[in-house]
């Protein structure tokens, strides 16, 4: 902060009971977030945790019924390919995007001309919506109009590119769109934290001898291990909220083939009138995230205990 | 942090060896491509909405126009068939307009004063609160889709401009609650006693210290809210109807309707339509888009 603050001179005042009931005033002008936060947090999650153990079908109903809902949801292969894309998926997406992002950085920090503009390149799917995305993405991968007919116009007719009209590979079409996305948000991370990497230690390690490959795992690596933590969980949630890209790129096809648990609360919820079931669909979302976070964030609190306080 | 555009120091100007000068043709080749491949499909939308329909059914969806036509923008905007109603997305980006800004400029407002009040005055619970915040980050909305859509109908607000609103203001003032708190935090302790002891109160020092001291996060903040509550989905699709359907959900209809007949042109004109929005705040405020990514995770 360098900026240099002129504060302005008030009257002074008496100390009154004014004064003293001022001091509530914080707590106030808090007290309507905390109201709101702790009904949309805790109030909200409770009351779906209950409306899964009940008979609610069409409508919601409070009697409690068991928890029925909960062993029916796992036969039923919507949601069991649901969750088995969203595995395939998240892995596929959090460690590609990740690879791509972390070589991007690597690139943009050989000092290149024109950082800023590559930058912005790279970053701008970000600030795309999933639904832009995905409706995209699905023009461009359809065999009959998109990448596959561009090719097979330029004269190789054998060309194949289906991903997406194909059971077995659609989930990759996601995975595709996902990286595309996700992947310059990833660069912009990392370089960052480069840029905040000590660079008398890679001098001396370069004074040393050791090769660029091992200056970055040894030196390089370690310092920038907070970020990418924050960047897995960033693209974790992203991955366990996969909905509207889905549904604009593969509509959850062929047949069923690309569904993910989101849609199926959506659908349960809002189509099927099963609202018990969407209930305990959305609870095991809410169990698959914290079960995910819980270590990674164990492990960055170790680490930043190791490396003293980093604020 | 200025630290942006400083380079780790690797090797001073010397001349280049045959071998990194190769090294240099590789590194930004790779570059070169990469960032094409990144651009393709922005690029190839543009081009599609300058298009005509039949050149791009009998060429490829992927292609020079060979010629042009403003035609599809229109078309887009005020006449494309929307779940049969063919009004265009003009409906829909407004909708959006007027959830948007006030969702956002409500949002931010109550997030800096709640960072003010969080960081610099003693607060009971203090701790829990920023926990619970957080918390209100990271929950999945499936979780609360369900409760939110039976309080809205108790409310009266079931599918309305108010009620999608509400929630994105609720939600959102976790996210900017949590923004305004992590850079508040940093503000001098002293400038706010000093305010105090002449005797300034609660209102008076955040209008007059925190505000004025706040222009970087508030833009990034903005920035951000805009971004996020413009391009969100899930509740925008749960919590409209056909009398009021921001552009995220409308869009979906559009490019989902089975009529048998694909309009890529004026279907590339109606994405485009809904991604200008966010990527005029990208492009114009970049900086702060990128300050505030970096931002909330390496504090």
């Amino acid at each position: 902060m360098s900026e240099t603050v002129t504060i302005p001179s008030f009257a002074p005042r008496p100390k009154s009971r004014a004064a003293r009931l001022s001091q509530l005033v914080p707590i106030a002008v808090l007290l309507p977030t905390m109201v709101a936060t702790g009904i949309y947090i805790f109030v909200f999650v409770l009351w779906n945790i209950y409306l899964s153990v009940t008979n609610s079908s069409i409508l919601p109903v409070y009697d409690f019924a068991g928890f029925d809902a909960y062993t029916r949801l796992w036969r039923n292969p919507r949601w069991t390919t649901g969750v088995w894309n969203l595995a395939l998926f998240g892995v596929l997406y959090i460690v590609l995007s990740t690879v791509v992002g972390i070589f991007l950085a690597i690139l943009m920090d050989q000092k290149v001309k024109g950082e800023n503009l590559l930058r912005s390149i790279f970053l701008y799917p970000i600030a795309i919506s999933f639904v832009v995305t995905g409706t995209t993405w699905q023009w461009i991968l359809n065999p009959s109009t998109g990448l596959q007919s561009f090719v097979r116009n330029l004269g190789w007719e054998s060309f194949e590119f289906s991903l997406i009209t194909d059971r077995d590979t659609a989930i990759y079409a996601v995975v595709i769109a996902g990286i595309w996305h996700a992947s310059g948000f990833v660069m912009v991370m990392v370089l960052a934290a480069l840029r905040g990497v000590d660079t008398d230690m890679v001098k001396a390690g370069q004074i040393d001898g050791a090769s660029m490959a091992k200056i970055y795992r040894r030196i390089i690596l370690p310092t920038i291990w907070p970020v990418l933590i924050s960047v897995f969980i960033i693209l974790l949630q992203f991955a366990i909220k996969t909905f509207d890209l889905v549904l604009a790129l593969t509509h959850g096809g062929p047949g069923i083939s690309t569904t993910f648990p989101a849609m199926f609360v959506y659908d349960r919820l809002f189509a099927a009138g099963e609202l018990a079931q969407g209930a305990a669909a959305a609870v095991w979302m809410l169990i698959g995230l914290v079960v995910l976070f819980l270590p990674i964030l164990a492990l960055n609190w170790v680490i930043r205990r190791q490396k003293g306080a980093v604020k | 942090m200025t630290a942006i555009d400083t380079i780790p120091n690797l090797d001073r100007k010397k001349p280049l060896r045959p071998s990194q000068v190769v090294g240099r043709i590789a590194l930004y080749a790779t570059l070169i491509v990469l960032a094409l491949f990144v651009l393709m499909p922005l690029a190839v939308i543009i081009l599609n909405s300058v298009r005509f329909n039949d050149d791009i059914l009998r060429e490829s969806f992927i292609g020079w126009p060979t010629r042009l036509t403003l035609e599809n923008w229109g078309v887009a905007w005020g006449e494309a068939c929307i779940n049969a109603s063919c009004t265009g997305v003009k409906p829909y980006f407004w909708a959006s307009i007027l959830m948007v800004v006030p969702a956002t400029v409500i949002s931010t407002a109550i997030g800096l004063i709640n960072g003010f009040a969080l960081t610099k005055w003693k607060m009971p619970f203090a701790g829990f609160i920023f926990v619970a915040i957080t918390i209100g980050v990271f929950l999945p909305p499936q979780v609360v889709l369900l409760p939110w859509a039976i309080a809205l109908g108790w409310l009266g607000l079931s599918k309305s401009l108010v009620g999608l609103s509400l929630v994105h203001i609720i939600q959102g003032t976790c996210f900017t609650t949590l923004f305004c708190r992590n850079y508040l935090i940093n503000l001098p302790d002293d400038l706010i006693k000093a305010a105090r002891i002449d005797g300034a109160g609660f209102f008076r020092t955040f209008w007059k210290i925190v505000v004025p001291l706040s222009p970087p996060i508030i833009i990034v903040t903005i920035i951000w809210q805009f971004t996020f509550i413009w391009n969100e989905f899930l509740f925008a699709i749960t919590f409209s109807s056909s009398d009021f359907r921001p552009i995220t959900a409308a869009l979906m209809s559009l490019n989902a309707n089975d009529t048998g007949v694909s309009e890529y042109g004026f279907g590339s004109a109606a994405v485009l339509i809904a991604a200008i929005p966010p990527l005029v705040i990208y492009f114009l405020g970049g900086r702060y888009f990128v300050r505030g990514l970096t931002q909330g995770a390496v504090k």
